[in-house]
């Protein structure tokens, strides 16, 4: 039999050296005793090995493994120390342990894993400082506060305070060890008393007071704030206190907010009026509210054209895009930076254009997190013609080039193929001129480089016409 | 008499903020009181010794209230005077509420003074809205301003968004927030227009995108250059009230789904319709079920987890509401029973997730564990507590369900492990 001895509960280093040492004497893990002892003198007592580093390099564990070890030894299962240096004994033949975790051992040491991080959540949450009167000559606040932990955390926990609390001088006291916070270092030391931390704070009956007016009495669970503010740390925290009060006047409280049914009354407001935009001819005004078809329901607005009211050429795509949709402006997203470039190429003056789509509203289907793009239908179309009749009236354009069929669709009043309409000047409605070409959606969707390159330069041929 | 004042103005302020669900405090970048620079550059010297405050990941909830509610962050209004009219707001105009206001530095030293004594995470700063959406909003961005830059403090934020207040403010109160929320408040525009006249559809969801452009145009230039401001680094969050309308379950989901997607969302919020002092009569009598909101928030897991699509959630549904008395995804595999039982050492990941009791933690346990040695029932049972619901389900070599799948009620009651996180 040996015996380890380490310096205190969650001696990790200590447990770590002597475990290395052990380790490479194969030593069995049923053949050691781990002691944790005040006195701290003889890291190995009896006939413990050496705690110098083995010779022939040293043994490599998962780095998985070390993070485990460090809160396993946090635990205050008093097995904590053996369990930790079995599951090292363990991982020399099977170096993929950890990996199981339906393993009695892997699960047992998880769920003690789990045991410290929940704890160490809760110290988190839970401590409570209180204001106490600096030293002379300091000028930083200063704060105490006592907490009883569940397992032997204080030294894992402490630097989480220190990194939130820097400008702070605090002490967070706790049974078997404290932690101590200057300005600049952390330390930790011994255990103290409750009666080494203050008894109050002036702030705590403000804080109360938040606790009891955030708490809503129509939806008393009582059971869900056990579980999560287990009853063990309620008397180091001064909410607590208000706890029973509130639970009980709940019932009454709530009783007072439900309005008597025999003098409910009916609604006086109606929704809006669809038809409102009727009246108005010759303007975008009511584009926002328009309800001709569904699609306003999904979408985040309505995206009118833009250009310059005398612009000579108006060029029709099928329906905002994504960017479109969110930004409330046609044509920027990528497409509309292709158009761009194509303008550009075909000598087109980009002021001159109008652009605007056949359809107002987004219309789209969700795959995961991604809205899709989906082809408006023929009615919806249809019902949103009406917005481009005004857009038409309202501009007077000579030339209006259709990008894509949905566009073709709405100007021509028939389902036509791109291929057979494409590329020459024809009749369009009211007097005006009408050319037909792709969307240029299409080009960026094409897969091929060589196709891509050739398509561009067809469009940038069709766009010329309109120069 | 001054602190009693404040107390008194705490206590209406905070019992008019607590219909807001939201009170979560992670998701945001990480940074703490030790390292040189602020969270947020602008206006301030580079090393304050005064520096107060950390984010790390997950959130902390400090305490809870008997309503089983976290509390994370210190969650008030500014003020609860409002132009505004909604219906079921306890601080539309009409109603007959106490009214208070705090002046922006009273928000600030509360923050401070409740920060350093670890009662809380940070704020979540709410108003009515008063003389005009801009001025409100201005005040807003003025506490997170003041706490950011005259305090160098780096805990949490979240500032709920004005949606008719200009872009340039949306644009400071990005700068020094780490969340921003806009309610979408109702889940179809028809309500909207009846219970909130003042507030409209159109408008908020534009807000809603303007916040993911921006959102999603820092992103862009972070990868680019090298310190670039942030920008809401915690995204944006919404809240719907659910019950206080006629809208079915697969209404409200359908928009949840619209908003996860289009504004890139990180939670949206459902708040069962609560019943409040002064109520307006225009209301339902009585609540919904608080069951109701559990089903839905596991309904939105599904959708963001689970690989489930909306018209698969959709199908878990009857008449458009979920089942009160079964989980959805319970609901959802005894109309799929086809799909089961699923070989736990072989069925690929998604079907695991489908099956009711696997958690997605539990399933990634699996899919690791079974690559070195073949499950049985008896290894599961260590892995979760679910395993009992689970096994009409699954398979393994030493356990096949049979037909007892066939004889599992629709309805049966299934109690259902709390899929809730901590903030």
């Amino acid at each position: 039999m040996r015996s380890v001895r380490l310096a205190h509960p969650a001696d990790f280093d200590g447990w770590r050296d002597a475990a290395r040492a052990l380790d490479a004497a194969e030593v069995p893990p049923e053949e050691v005793v781990w002691r944790v002892g005040d006195e701290a003198a003889d890291l190995f007592a009896g006939e413990a090995p050496p705690g110098a580093r083995p010779q022939g390099g040293e043994r490599r564990v998962p780095r998985r493994f070390v993070e485990l070890a460090r809160l396993l030894v946090c635990h205050r299962d008093e097995e904590r120390f053996a369990r930790a240096y079995g599951l090292l004994r363990r991982l020399r033949d099977e170096p993929h342990l950890l990996a199981v975790a339906s393993d009695p051992d892997v699960a047992r040491a998880a769920q003690m894993e789990r045991e410290v991080r929940r704890a160490m959540h809760k110290m988190k949450a839970f401590v409570r400082f209180r204001q106490v009167t600096p030293m002379p000559g300091d000028e930083a606040e200063t704060f105490v506060a006592w907490f009883e932990p569940e397992h032997h955390i204080v030294d894992e926990v402490a630097p989480f305070f220190a990194r939130r609390f820097a400008s702070m001088r605090w002490s967070i006291l706790t049974p078997l060890r404290s932690a101590h916070w200057d300005g600049r270092t952390l330390s930790i030391a011994g255990g103290a008393g409750r009666d080494d931390a203050p008894a109050d704070d002036r702030l705590e009956e403000v804080w109360r007071t938040y606790f009891s007016a955030i708490f809503n009495p129509a939806r008393l669970k009582v059971r869900a704030m056990r579980s999560e503010m287990p009853r063990k740390y309620w008397h180091n925290l001064p909410e607590a206190r208000a706890i029973g009060p509130l639970i009980r006047s709940a019932s009454d409280r709530t009783q007072r907010m439900i309005p008597d049914p025999s003098t409910r009354n009916e609604p006086e407001r109606e929704p809006r009026n669809e038809e409102t935009a009727m009246e108005e001819r010759a303007s975008l005004e009511g584009l926002q509210e328009c309800r001709r078809c569904p699609l306003y329901r999904d979408a985040t607005q309505a995206v009118g054209g833009e250009g310059p009211g005398q612009a000579r050429i108006m060029m029709v795509g099928e329906q905002p895009g994504d960017q479109e949709d969110l930004a409330g402006r046609p044509f920027v997203g990528p497409a509309g930076r292709l158009l761009d470039r194509a303008l550009i190429d075909a000598g087109v003056a980009r002021e001159s254009v109008y652009v605007t789509n056949a359809v107002k509203h987004f219309k789209f289907f969700v795959r995961g997190k991604r809205r899709i793009h989906q082809k408006p239908d023929h009615s919806e179309i249809e019902q949103c013609r009406w917005w481009l009749d005004i857009e038409r009236e309202l501009i007077r354009p000579e030339l209006i080039v259709a990008l894509g069929a949905s566009a073709a669709f709405s100007l021509m009043r028939r389902t036509v193929t791109i291929k057979s309409v494409r590329g020459h000047i024809m009749d369009g409605p009211d007097g005006a001129s009408l050319l037909v070409t792709v969307h240029p959606s299409y080009l960026l969707r094409l897969p091929d480089e060589a196709a891509k390159a050739s398509e561009y330069r067809r469009f940038v041929d069709d766009l010329r016409l309109a120069a | 008499m001054a602190r009693l004042d404040l107390i008194d103005k705490l206590a209406v302020l905070a019992d008019a903020a607590k219909y807001d669900a939201s009170c979560a405090s992670s998701g945001t970048t990480r940074r703490h009181a030790l390292s040189g620079a602020g969270a947020k550059g602008e206006g301030r010297q580079a090393r304050m010794p005064g520096a107060l405050g950390s984010t790390e990941g997950s959130g902390i909830c400090h305490a809870y209230a008997p309503d089983g509610r976290c509390i994370s962050l210190l969650k008030i209004l500014l003020t609860n005077y409002c132009m505004f009219d909604c219906v079921y707001c306890i601080n539309r105009k009409s109603s007959n509420v106490r009214r208070a206001r705090f002046t922006p530095g009273e928000v600030v030293r509360l923050t401070l003074d409740f920060y350093k004594r670890n009662y809380i995470e940070g704020l979540f700063l709410s108003s009515g809205i008063i003389r005009s959406p801009d001025y409100t909003m201005e005040q807003i961005v003025e506490v997170a301003r003041s706490l950011r830059c005259d305090h160098d403090f780096r805990g949490y934020i979240h500032l709920k968004t004005i949606p008719e207040a200009s872009p340039d403010l949306l644009d400071r109160a990005g700068r020094y927030a780490d969340r921003l929320s806009i309610n979408i408040e109702l889940p179809s525009t028809a309500s909207l227009a009846r219970l909130a006249p003042e507030k409209d559809m159109v408008g908020i969801r534009r807000a809603m995108g303007g916040l993911r452009a921006r959102i999603d145009e820092r992103r862009g230039e972070r990868r680019s250059r090298a310190k670039p401001p942030a920008f809401a680094p915690a995204g944006q969050s919404t809240q719907m009230i659910v019950g206080a309308d006629g809208e079915p379950d697969t209404t409200i989901l359908r928009l949840s789904d619209d908003l996860y997607s289009g504004y890139r969302l990180r939670r949206v919020y459902y708040s069962a319709f609560s019943p409040i002092p002064d109520a307006d009569t225009r209301l339902p009598p009585r609540p919904p079920p608080l069951v109701r909101e559990h089903r839905l928030y596991q309904a939105d897991w599904l959708l963001r987890f689970y690989g489930f699509d909306i018209d698969e959630v959709a199908a878990a549904t009857t008449a458009g509401m979920l089942d009160l008395e079964a989980d959805p995804k319970q609901v959802w595999a005894l109309r799929h029973r086809h799909h089961f039982p699923v070989d736990l050492n072989r069925g690929p990941r998604e079907m695991l997730l489908r099956v009711p009791g696997l958690g997605v933690k539990t399933v990634d346990r699996v899919v690791r564990a079974r690559r070195w040695r073949r499950l049985r029932l008896a290894d599961l049972a260590r892995l979760t507590r679910g395993a009992q619901r689970a096994m009409p389900f699954i398979e393994t070599d030493d356990w096949h369900p049979g037909n007892a799948l066939d004889g599992l009620g629709l309805t049966r009651p299934v109690r259902q492990l709390d899929l809730f996180e901590a903030a």
